[in-house]
């Protein structure tokens, strides 16, 4: 067999893949952890360790960071229940009851019509309502403007979950004198709830990642979440690099945790939303 | 009242999900493009509005700074995305053949897809600093005086690039992993057995399987690149003077800093329309695929 020199080039590719990989995670950890002294003089693995860049973005009376972290978790723990609340329902209902084929198919391209838009053509007309009703510069406008963000994708996405549910489940269900409401909460949601992790979890990364609606919606650290913050260093003149490696670890956490935790539902849950969406 | 919840439940169900439709996604498409038809003043509390016809489509056509976004994004995407998809075909491939490590391959690659857009714009950032970056002082350890990777006119662009490969390759490698672990092994060994190199076996076994996928891939990820924002706006905010001006990039500055809302929203809609042509194009091309597998 030729192929037995095989699997050492093989893992020597992937060895070198996770390097790349890695290597920009761990080389700004280590500046976040080092006095500007050792970020100035290139010191890369020989330096006195330090947390004061850490406590430079929680303490003090010019520390936003940690204004800007609750209103992270207001942003994406709000949108994640408002997203599950209405994608669940509206995804079961649609994959479960017979609709005109016209409404389905209307909804759904819809949906997917909006999942393909930039953002930003939301931007503008958000941005001009939210001052409208007196919501800009709050967590309350981040919340709806991030649900509207990952809407599509999690119907989609849970409609597919529901669409594996065996009907005769659901017809037992009704048989017992379960009630539509009580087959939806007693039946298809629990046998779903593989989907409504990877919906919760996926929605909740959304929402931590964006950027674009908190520079658009937000003006100050009383709206404003961490991507924020993190953006705001590169505008001053004097880079204030150990902080700004703090503030980009601080906003890595949800995906370090994530993934060393919930791997197998972000894989599902990303695999079917990229090549149904 | 049960009763009542019981014989609607599908109409209940479904209106939130309708109502948020209409009043946070129709609603804003229909000022968006009522925008980009008018003069947009904004007032305390309010705005002002004056119809202004096709004004902003004359300004759009004089205007150089959005000729030089356009190109920028659409050769930053015909770069970009061809690369992505060899390497994460690449990647998906091998850790689909090794039994050992496999999880922790997959939980590797899949880190940049978690990671904000903003913050991985940081972390190269701070790499490819002139000064005190890691690369620069790394070249300096060999005497070599790197360039200023980011304010050089003919270095943004591909750096920005090569940013984007860092993290979309996952994305590709995901979509390909789904597809290369449908193919059965058995495929492969028989093709080996008959006398095939391991290229022979995946150009002409594992590639025409995935000729769906790879379309759908492709397609999906030039969407995704059109909308390229947050890692050029941290790296570069599109200079140095215009050589990494994206779409996205150059509406925030005509929207948001220039105020200009009017302008800004004929810029958006022709984004938008440019985008939802391409995705007719697609389903259409996805449809004639799945009808031939």
């Amino acid at each position: 067999m030729r192929l037995r020199a095989g699997p050492l080039v093989r893992h020597g590719v992937l060895m070198s893949a996770v390097l790349i990989t890695l290597l920009p995670i761990v080389f700004t950890a280590f500046t976040s952890f080092k006095f500007r002294r050792d970020i100035i003089s290139g010191r890369f693995f020989d330096f006195e360790r330090t947390l004061v860049n850490y406590e430079r973005l929680f303490e003090g009376s010019r520390a936003v960071f940690g204004q800007l972290t609750v209103n992270s978790l207001i942003a994406g723990i709000g949108s994640t229940l408002l997203v599950l609340f209405i994608a669940s329902l509206g995804a079961y209902t649609l994959s479960r009851f017979r609709w005109p084929k016209r409404v389905s198919a209307l909804i759904l391209g819809w949906l997917l019509f909006v999942y393909m838009l930039p953002p930003i053509t939301f931007a503008g007309p958000f941005y001009l309502i939210a001052r409208q009703i007196g919501l800009f510069d709050t967590p309350a406008v981040l919340v709806i403007a991030h649900s509207v963000l990952t809407l599509p994708f999690a119907v989609w996405l849970l409609q597919s979950f529901f669409a594996e549910i065996p009907r005769e489940l659901e017809e037992a269900a009704s048989l017992d004198g379960c009630s539509r409401a009580g087959t939806f909460w007693r039946v298809a949601l629990p046998i779903t709830l593989p989907g409504l992790y990877a919906t919760a979890i996926l929605t909740f990364v959304f929402s931590w990642k964006d950027f674009l609606f908190a520079l658009v919606l937000t003006s100050t650290p009383r709206g404003g979440t961490i991507p924020i913050g993190i953006a705001s260093f590169v505008q001053e003149w004097d880079l204030r690099y150990g902080e700004m490696a703090a503030a980009t670890m601080l906003a890595a956490i949800p995906a370090i945790i994530l993934v060393l935790f919930a791997q197998r539902h972000i894989i599902k849950g990303m695999t079917m939303g990229a090549v149904k969406g | 009242m049960g009763r009542l919840l019981n014989e609607h439940f599908p109409l209940i169900a479904i209106a939130p999900l309708v109502v948020a439709l209409l009043v946070l996604t129709l609603y804003p498409a229909v000022q968006l493009v009522r925008m980009a038809f008018s003069d947009v003043g904004l007032v305390s509390g309010g705005t002002t509005w004056t119809f202004v016809g096709l004004d902003h489509l004359r300004t759009l056509i004089g205007d150089r700074v959005a000729r030089i976004a356009f190109t920028n994004t659409l050769i930053f995407t015909v770069v970009v995305v061809p690369i992505e998809a060899v390497l994460g075909l690449l990647l998906a491939y091998l850790v689909n053949q090794t039994r050992t490590l496999g999880t922790f391959y997959k939980t590797v690659f899949i880190v940049p897809l978690l990671l904000p857009p903003i913050a991985i714009g940081a972390l190269w950032r701070l790499m490819l600093d002139y000064n005190y970056g890691v690369v620069n002082q790394a070249l300096l350890a060999f005497g070599i005086g790197g360039p200023p990777w980011l304010a050089s006119p003919s270095l943004a662009l591909p750096m920005v690039m090569l940013v984007d490969v860092w993290h979309w390759t996952s994305f590709m490698f995901l979509i390909f992993l789904a597809g290369v672990s449908s193919i059965p092994i058995e495929l492969g060994e028989a093709a080996e057995v008959d006398g095939a190199s391991p290229w022979q076996v995946f150009r002409d076994v594992v590639l025409p399987i995935l000729k769906p996928t790879i379309v759908v891939a492709l397609m999906m990820r030039t969407i995704l690149a059109f909308k390229v924002f947050d890692v050029p706006y941290l790296l570069t905010g599109g200079g140095p003077g215009t050589a990494t001006e994206m779409i996205n990039i150059y509406i925030e500055k005509v929207f948001f800093q220039q105020f200009r809302v009017g302008y800004g929203g004929m810029l958006t809609l022709l984004t938008a329309l440019i985008l939802s042509t391409f995705v007719i194009v697609y389903q259409q091309l996805s449809r004639r695929v799945e009808a031939e597998a």
